[in-house]
């Protein structure tokens, strides 16, 4: 008998503050509505009207350029209301609280807020003071949960599942909200993880995360199905954690030669943006392995089924 | 609870049949025309009409799958949203003649999303409406069907229940009142 039930089904939080929020049926019904989104942004017209009464405020209280991109687009083709505000330039300059900037943004009837912010746990203080979805983009190095939702589903549409796959975060794992956010989803969704970098880049008790832990860059690639190479973050990096950016590339760089000597095939991510010749050469980070491109285009489907889906629960 | 019995698999052959030869005497060879089924429940139907017609017509009968999830009016007015189902459209729809196919005509709301949908795929030269069940004086819009399998009287309480055998043995389509 075929089912015609509707089936109906919301997420169980408001806000995507974390991937530790979510639970293994949210994150999935995240992927299926993604992959609908897909379809349509790549229809001639890639635009629904699903958002057309909804106004999000993009607030980066950090610079940003994949990310605010992504999420605009996501909201445009969602035919939302879209306002953008960034720290440089405002009044945060002035001294005026978050809560007080972002309230005044409220109360200008803001439905949803996509937020980054330099302090860990800042969404999350936002979610517990204001009444709109909130959607975090980012904060300091504790979570990055859309750019892990995107790169599990970029695994998922590349391997077929993500359960059972290897998957090693090579690279600046101490300063990576990306890494946090990715070992949360990879490991709800049933992936092995394991880091790899050099030992003063590996947080301390990582391992009890759950992670496999390797400071051999040939054991990392001979062990996995998946590589996200994450970028070197000097910006965050308070003091030296390795001598160089050339002695970096040459123990922790992903080559070519390097790749070719594996005798397998493993499927090679990147967050971005790329320092091409430092964790990732051009021609891995171009060849037909990498995935980067597909990312940045599931990027914008995964971003708006988050939007979709939490504008739903409202 | 009381059910009616609509529809069984010998009464719904015959009737897809018979929808089949109006649509040919409008659409002749249907070099110009295609058809979509509206997920998710308009699909079964518009797959035995295609297999219907495929069988009376040489050329290759276009079928597509639409979902219309994304362009729905009460988003964020109901409980829960619902999930969207996979669209299908492999071939143009500019400038031909599209048949609609759904299983039940009730408010027209899903038809009116429905034709707004398919409009980011293109302008068809024609767009009419095929429905098993033409449930009366229930519109919110003013929406009707071309090809009609059935009206039924209907109040607003009532539901129609389409259970569709893949075998085609077993179908049923039943009117249910809730007794108060």
């Amino acid at each position: 008998m075929v089912n015609h039930e509707r089936r109906m089904s919301q997420l169980k939080t408001k806000h995507l503050l974390g991937i530790k929020n979510l639970d293994r049926e949210d994150i999935e019904l995240i992927f299926q509505t993604a992959a609908n989104f897909k379809e349509v942004i790549n229809r001639p017209i890639k635009k629904v009207p699903s958002l057309r009464d909804v106004t999000v405020a993009n607030i980066f209280f950090e610079n940003s350029t994949r990310t605010k991109l992504s999420f605009e687009l996501a909201e445009k083709r969602l035919s939302a209301d879209v306002i953008n505000f960034s720290a440089s330039g405002s009044s945060v300059k002035k001294g005026e609280t978050l809560l007080d900037t972002v309230n005044n943004i409220l109360a200008m009837k803001v439905d949803m807020v996509v937020m980054r912010h330099s302090s860990p746990g800042a969404p999350h203080f936002l979610a517990k003071h204001i009444d709109a979805n909130i959607v975090n983009a980012g904060d300091g190095t504790h979570e990055h949960p859309t750019q892990a939702l995107l790169d599990t589903f970029s695994i998922q549409q590349k391997c077929g599942q993500v359960e059972g796959k290897k998957v090693v975060i090579i690279g600046d794992i101490l300063h990576s909200r990306v890494a946090l956010s990715n070992i949360f989803a990879l490991q709800t969704l049933g992936a092995e993880v394991m880091v790899c970098g050099p030992a003063t880049l590996l947080p301390k008790h990582i391992g009890e995360l759950g992670v496999k832990v390797e400071t051999d860059i040939r054991k990392a690639l001979e062990w996995c199905d998946v590589a996200n190479i994450l970028r070197i973050q000097l910006e965050r990096q308070q003091m030296k954690y390795f001598p160089s950016l050339r002695e970096y590339s040459k123990y922790f760089g992903v080559n070519k030669q390097l790749l070719d000597s594996l005798k397998k095939e493993i499927t090679i991510m990147h967050p971005g943006p790329i320092n091409r010749g430092v964790e990732i050469t051009s021609d891995v980070a171009d060849s037909d392995h990498s995935i980067i491109l597909q990312q940045v285009e599931n990027g914008v489907a995964v971003r708006m089924a988050v939007l979709y889906l939490l504008a739903g629960v409202a | 609870m009381q059910k009616r019995l609509l529809f069984d698999s010998p009464l719904l052959k015959v009737t897809i049949s018979r929808l089949c030869q109006q649509l040919i005497e409008v659409h002749e060879d249907f070099s110009q025309s295609v058809i979509i089924g509206l997920q998710p429940r308009g699909i079964h139907l518009a797959e035995r009409v295609r297999d219907e017609l495929q069988s009376l017509i040489e050329d290759e009968i276009h079928l597509g799958y639409l979902d219309t999830t994304f362009h729905r009016d009460d988003f964020r007015r109901r409980d829960e949203p619902i999930t969207p189902s996979q669209t299908k459209i492999p071939f143009l729809i500019e400038n031909k003649n599209v048949i609609l196919i759904d299983d039940v005509l009730f408010t027209g709301r899903t038809v009116r999303s429905a034709l707004d949908a398919m409009s980011t795929f293109g302008r068809p030269a024609k767009v009419e409406l095929l429905v098993l069940i033409d449930r009366l004086y229930s519109r919110d819009i003013p929406v009707e069907a071309n090809y009609v399998g059935r009206k039924v009287n209907t109040i607003q309480s009532q539901k129609v229940l389409v259970e569709l055998d893949e075998k085609q043995k077993e179908d049923h389509i039943w009117l249910i009142t809730k007794e108060e």
